[in-house]
């Protein structure tokens, strides 16, 4: 090291200059902003949950049930996600279809997401597209273990993500559930 | 005998053995779905071909008989390619549904079409429909289109059962199985036909949609339905508790005994095990005082067992032992009698409606081992039991399992004989209303609770083993009359079923030399008894 280094003091200087020129760099720039000048790109810090990073197209977020066109499930309650998911988190009871042709339909569908690890098997071991984890909600926290069980009624009426991946509903939890 | 050589290895077999069969002694196994040891030979399925030397092409396995120096090849390159090529026939029309399908997990076509399949389908035309979910009986469900025709459940009705309600109806690929008009699938041994069909065509109703196959886990046992004694598998669903309403005990299948019931059970003990997830299943030891009943511990309740048979003289005890009871449970019981020198005892209660008969398996005797309890030296009326107790002569009644207000027996009599004893204890498995009129209710194990054995009519010693662990606080019952012996001041010795067993085998000539490792998967029987003859 040379004397300059050894001496410290500079180095010092020279890091709090550093600081000290982002920071009004940054601060001149949201007070750009604040006053309406829209084209200054503002700091990195993101105002969530008011501004969102555009999320990734493989993300695996909140799961939802597909429907027929008659708004029932897809779903055939052969368990093949049940017996998949590694969190043992998916409950299906299964039930007689009035169609000979289903055959089998889920009375009972209930994912514990408090358990649920996201890894996305149920999606890909179903063998009839009935599942998915594309509605792009993520946030779906509760105050109580029950209200991170979402029924299938809840997982039916849930919609696909835009394109940009915001979601197109909120989260369906019923009233009673709400926190 | 013939001998011949298997995939290079050489055995000798009975005259008469297919080659299905000689192969199964070599240790190959010959894929096939029509044959079946049980039924005759319908050659129907055409997988089952293997080479045979000097033999110009593959010949089905089933229909040719083991002769002397043959040498069979099943695994040659013409073989799998036939084998691959009648796995594409079969599945031209069967529709891709095993996510629904109840078979899925034990079907034959997934088994072999892993092994043997093509995987690159060739067919382009529309697949044949046919009917789907029809209901054949109360039992049996069909599903046409997943038929493979082997004509296995035609065999059946038309030789084992005779009833012939089953047939194939049209031709070329329309043909489906069905009923005979006029004909309902509801013979006494229906359940079968599910157990024999390879692929899922024929399902149970009992079990439809109620838990996937892959959650079962099975125990070797033998069915209580009847004095038979028909050798089974339980399979129990303890990994998926919400499925089938929480019922335990998923379903019943038979298991081969060459001696007993071959590959058969009937549909009473198929179906007949609804009490062992019963709601009026009973969990914990309760007493009751006038009309107030109270849930105890089982201290307590041995406690006042012990008590009471200390406290009333030996000839005002009166104990009903039950048919039902295995042999651990008898000896146990029989200890107990032995030390307190009680003498009035019996096991047999008769049914309000006697029992039902046939020459194929089922007995008239509805329960798994009155020759146990005979042999155990207890005596079969229990008549005089109730007799004594209507004429005030008992203080203390116990009763092992019966609904006495169910039997034979004069309602009014058996009603002045509860009435009239000053301590009714009852143990069972399931609430009665016997058991509600009993002082002290001791929780039962059921069968599939606990491990046991029970002799059959023909004196043949089987093992049954635990599938599940007991309900609520229920114990076998072997256990609740040790934990009384210990309360009499016995020194506790048997902690397992199998130490009861030692003792019955060391106490009198007829269980002599049995073990349960003696006993094995089939059973054996007690001295001086001889075997029936073998059912159809």
């Amino acid at each position: 090291m040379n004397l300059r280094q050894r001496l410290y003091l500079v180095e010092v200087l020279s890091g709090l200059g550093l600081t000290a020129a982002h920071f009004f760099r940054n601060m001149g720039r949201h007070i750009a902003r604040a006053l309406g000048w829209s084209g200054v790109s503002g700091a990195v810090t993101i105002q969530y949950p008011e501004e969102r990073r555009p999320y990734s197209p493989r993300l695996r977020s909140l799961h939802r049930l597909v429907r027929r066109e008659d708004g029932s499930p897809r779903c055939v309650a052969c368990m093949m996600c049940e017996t998949v998911c590694p969190a043992h988190c998916i409950y299906i009871v299964a039930d007689e279809h009035p169609n000979p042709e289903i055959e089998k339909v889920p009375r009972r569908f209930d994912i514990d997401l408090g358990k649920c690890v996201f890894c996305g098997y149920c999606v890909e071991a179903c063998p009839e597209d009935a599942i998915r984890m594309d509605t792009g909600i993520l946030e779906f926290s509760s105050y109580s273990r029950g209200g991170m069980i979402y029924t299938k009624e809840m997982l039916l009426s849930l919609e696909p993500a835009h394109a940009d991946g915001r979601p197109r509903a909120p989260i369906p939890l019923p009233a009673n559930r709400r926190p | 005998m013939p001998k011949l050589t298997v995939n290079g290895k050489e055995v000798e077999v009975p005259a008469g053995t297919n080659l299905i069969e000689a192969a199964r002694s070599a240790g190959v196994e010959v894929p096939h779905y029509c044959y079946h040891p049980g039924l005759s030979i319908a050659g129907q399925c055409r997988l089952c071909m293997v080479d045979i030397e000097k033999t110009p092409r593959p010949t089905i396995a089933c229909n040719t008989v083991a002769a002397d120096g043959m040498v069979v090849l099943t695994e040659t390159d013409r073989v799998r390619e036939t084998r691959k090529s009648i796995m594409e026939f079969h599945l031209i029309n069967h529709p891709l549904d095993c996510p629904v399908c109840d078979q899925a997990g034990e079907c034959w076509l997934q088994i072999y079409y892993m092994k043997y399949g093509l995987y690159d389908p060739r067919m382009t035309d529309e697949k044949v429909h046919k009917p789907k979910a029809v209901p054949l009986g109360p039992h049996v469900i069909l599903d046409a289109e997943r038929c493979i025709l082997c004509s296995r459940c035609v065999r059946f009705c038309d030789e084992i059962t005779g009833t012939g309600e089953l047939g194939i109806f049209e031709r070329g690929d329309h043909s489906e199985i069905g009923l005979f008009p006029g004909a309902e699938l509801d013979n006494k041994y229906s359940g079968n036909v599910v157990d024999i069909c390879p692929v899922g065509a024929l399902t149970d109703r009992d079990f439809r949609f109620q838990v996937r196959v892959w959650y079962l886990e099975t125990a070797k046992s033998v069915c209580p339905g009847c004095a038979r004694g028909c050798n089974i598998e339980v399979h129990v669903n303890r990994r998926r508790p919400h499925h089938a309403e929480g019922r335990r005990v998923a379903r019943l299948k038979p298991r081969f005994n060459a001696d007993v019931n071959q590959w058969w059970i009937c549909d009473a003990g198929r179906y007949g095990f609804g009490s062992v997830d019963a709601k009026d299943r009973l969990l914990v030891p309760t007493r009751r005082d006038g009309e107030t009943t109270s849930d105890a511990t089982w201290d307590e309740a041995i406690a006042a067992v012990a008590a009471a048979v200390r406290r009333f003289p030996p000839d005002e005890v009166g104990v009903i032992a039950s048919p039902r009871m295995s042999n651990e449970d008898l000896v146990a019981l029989r200890r107990l009698l032995d030390i307190c020198t009680i003498q009035r005892v019996a096991f047999g209660v008769p049914p309000r409606v006697p029992g039902d008969e046939d020459d194929i398996l089922i007995r008239a005797d509805k329960s798994p081992n009155a020759q146990g309890a005979e042999l155990m030296g207890l005596a079969g009326d229990a008549r005089a039991i109730l007799g004594a107790a209507c004429g005030r002569r008992l203080k203390c009644l116990w009763i092992f399992g019966h609904d006495l207000l169910a039997s034979a027996w004069p309602e009014a009599e058996v009603r002045e004989a509860l009435d009239g004893a000053e301590m009714v204890i009852f143990t069972g498995t399931n609430s009665n209303p016997t058991s509600e009129r009993a002082h002290w209710v001791l929780p039962a194990a059921a069968w599939v609770e606990r491990d046991g054995t029970y002799t059959n009519f023909e004196g043949r010693v089987q093992r049954f083993r635990q599938a599940v662990e007991p309900l609520g606080q229920a114990l076998a019952e072997w256990e609740m009359l040790g934990r009384v012996l210990a309360a009499l001041g016995e020194a506790p010795s048997a902690t397992r079923a199998e130490h009861w067993f030692r003792r019955l085998a060391t106490a009198g000539p007829s269980f002599a030399g049995l073990s349960y490792q003696a006993l094995g998967d089939t059973g054996r029987l007690v001295a001086g008894s001889v075997a029936a003859r073998a059912p159809r």
